[in-house]
């Protein structure tokens, strides 16, 4: 209690008295830019396999089990966060379904369940088996279990694995954007706030999300071949590279032209929206967003479009680039859930926000959620490493 | 044959049409549309429908109001938790506006912007609009929150799960967290009182009578004399959330 006595003394202007507790901290920032990054994931791979962008192979898989292990973490922000974690589960049980929210828990599963797990299991099968004969001791059990019993190699089988896993890819695209153009609609859908109320929100947190998910897929990719110390398939890291500043434009013309038509039409909300923007948010929105998270990747990645340099200098300015990515899309998510909660509801004041360091909102615990799905993925990959994969026939 | 032709697709123009005429015609008598604009509350309710009139003009700002709420529903003593407040309003000879609410307004207020500089000055008492399209009970994701029979906005605390997105919702600033309870709280219009018979706590201490209660399917209520002798407004018009709650003399600058 006792920061918010000091947070009082630094009231701006005038709030409503409720106000001066920021009801979401820095655990529901890391709850969308999560399931950003996991759409995001999920959408590079589906280029793959739906829309035949072959020379995307090496980060195939890769970006299949980083949508899967940052998706096993992203609601478990969300839920610590709640003032009642262990009545989690009555979203499922008895959602109410005008609530944007209510629907967040049947989406999550369908897109874990339905679309990742299953798609990840048709293309692992037939490894899974033969790793489960050739494996020893506890690494067999866990091959064995996760066949599920099928364990037929046939190559009308295989066929079939790969029909079926096609199929749940085009599935999962839509999956990808409904699971992120969804948490954007949390947002979006509240009229009460005219920061987040906005018709474009999803489509922007969908964007940002795509941006993200690639940023961190060409982040690991580089992180894992230098690990593992092979070469990186440079013409795959240049399609990447592609991708990420063909959807950095796009996000950045939407994001633009939500603010142009905010500020053009210029509502009852403008004033203290525009003081927020240059006053508290500041170095997050210009600097952080802007100017690191967005405008140099463009440029550089722009660059690139025009002349290619050697490798040599590539490779450290794309990754210089996915790291500023992830950094920009970080502070957009700040900027959308801080940052529409630090005006009043009255348009006549600001609150305050401190990041503590200790506690279950605080910084450490913050960062302990964001390792945790690194930590997952390492796990995962050493599970089921995708460099070990049977060569598929179809792919010369 | 080219006639012909004009011909049968002017034929088929005209049975098009009158298919498209007959199906609006058709589907319209299902559900006629209607030009009636309910002004508070669907019409042909029998239950009481519960709304509160304030009137900014009688209130002088003695908190009472806020204070008695604190003391019968257990909200807690710190200044971030209120079910109810007074906010005053000082706009300036030069434009400007001050507005403050220290303590919520439970302690009395002092005037501080100096009076030759004073253009109007006023109280606006605020607590739960009980509005009937309430923002803050569309986007609950379990149901924890609802609409009583008599439209009063309830929390379920046994059943909230704290999640804070109605606190988000609500365009007033009328809900917090508790910080014991861990759960979403606000006005009840002491439904507790109500039941029984009673008025909520804030309209019984109010010393002026500037705050009034009533049914709104009642003819004969004060509420009603109140609605139909002043014209009041509800804060925040634009969202529509169905506000019941009626200010006599609302100023433009109040939010």
């Amino acid at each position: 209690m006792e920061h918010l006595y000091e947070i009082l003394k630094q009231v701006d202007g005038f709030i409503y008295p409720n106000e001066i507790v920021l009801q979401w901290g820095i655990l529901i920032v890391l709850y969308p830019y999560i399931t950003g990054l996991v759409a995001g994931a999920f959408i590079l791979a589906s280029l793959e396999r739906v829309f035949k962008v072959k020379v995307l192979r090496p980060t195939y898989h890769l970006a299949l089990l980083t949508a899967l292990a940052f998706l096993i973490v992203a609601g478990l922000p969300l839920i610590s966060h709640l003032g009642h974690p262990f009545r989690a589960y009555e979203i499922l049980m008895t959602p109410h379904f005008s609530s944007a929210m209510a629907i967040f828990g049947f989406v999550y599963l369908w897109y874990l369940m339905v679309v990742l797990l299953l798609e990840l299991w048709f293309d692992y099968r037939r490894d899974l088996v033969i790793w489960s004969q050739q494996a020893k001791g506890f690494k067999r059990r866990i091959y064995k279990i996760l066949t599920l019993g099928v364990t037929d190699l046939s190559p009308k089988a295989l066929a079939w694995d790969e029909k079926l896993g096609y199929i749940v890819t085009v599935i999962g695209i839509p999956s990808a954007f409904l699971l992120h153009g969804y948490v954007g609609f949390i947002f979006g859908s509240i009229k009460a706030n005219p920061w987040w109320s906005s018709v474009m929100m999803p489509v922007i947190f969908l964007l940002s999300a795509m941006v993200s998910g690639i940023a961190l897929v060409m982040f690991l990719y580089m992180i894992i071949s230098w690990i593992r110390k092979v070469e990186i398939d440079m013409a795959c890291l240049d399609e990447i590279g592609k991708f990420l500043f063909m959807v950095l434009i796009l996000d950045f013309t939407l994001e633009s032209l939500d603010q142009v038509h905010r500020i053009y039409e210029a509502e009852e909300s403008f004033e203290i929206l525009h003081m927020l923007v240059t006053g508290k948010l500041t170095y997050t929105l210009f600097i952080f967003q802007g100017l690191l998270g967005t405008i140099i990747p463009i440029l550089t990645l722009g660059f690139f479009r025009l002349y290619l340099p050697k490798e040599k200098l590539r490779k450290p300015l794309y990754f210089l680039a996915s790291c500023l990515v992830l950094f920009g899309v970080f502070f957009m998510r700040w900027n959308v859930v801080i940052g529409g909660q630090l005006f009043s509801k009255s348009f006549l004041g600001f609150t305050s926000f401190k990041l503590g360091m200790v506690g279950l909102e605080g910084f450490w615990m913050a960062l302990v959620w964001m390792i945790l799905p690194f930590l997952i993925l390492s796990f995962i990959l050493w599970l089921v490493p995708p460099w070990k994969k049977q060569q598929e026939e179809t792919v010369p | 044959m080219g006639n012909e032709k004009l011909n049968a697709s002017r034929r088929n123009f005209i049975r098009k049409s009158a298919l498209l005429a007959g199906t609006f015609m058709a589907s319209s008598a299902v559900k006629p549309f209607s030009a009636i604009l309910f002004a508070a509350n669907e019409p042909g309710k029998t239950e009481p429908w519960y709304a509160i009139g304030i009137d900014i003009e009688k209130c002088i700002g003695c908190g009472n109001c806020a204070k008695a709420c604190k003391s019968e529903n257990d909200v807690p003593k710190d200044p971030f938790y209120y079910r109810s407040w007074v906010e005053q309003y000082a706009i300036k000879n030069d434009g400007t506006m001050s507005v403050v609410s220290p303590n919520g307004g439970i302690d009395g207020f002092t005037q501080t912007v100096p009076d030759d500089e004073i253009y109007k000055t006023f109280f606006v008492p605020k607590m739960c609009n009980q509005c009937y399209k309430s923002p803050c009970v569309q986007v609950c994701p379990v149901g924890a929150t609802f609409v009583s029979p008599e439209g009063v906005v309830l929390v379920d605390e046994k059943y909230c799960m704290g999640c804070s997105y109605c606190v988000q919702a609500c365009p007033y600033g009328c809900r917090y967290l508790h910080p014991e309870k861990k759960t979403a709280d606000k006005c009840t219009l002491c439904y507790h009182r109500l039941k029984k018979g009673l008025k909520p706590a804030c309209f019984e201490v109010c010393p002026t009578g500037a705050r009034i209660y009533g049914d709104l399917h009642d003819e004969n209520d004060e509420l009603h004399n109140f609605l139909k002798d002043h014209n009041t407004q509800v804060l925040k018009p634009h969202l529509n959330t169905g506000s019941k709650l009626f200010y006599n003399g609302l100023s433009s600058e109040v939010r």
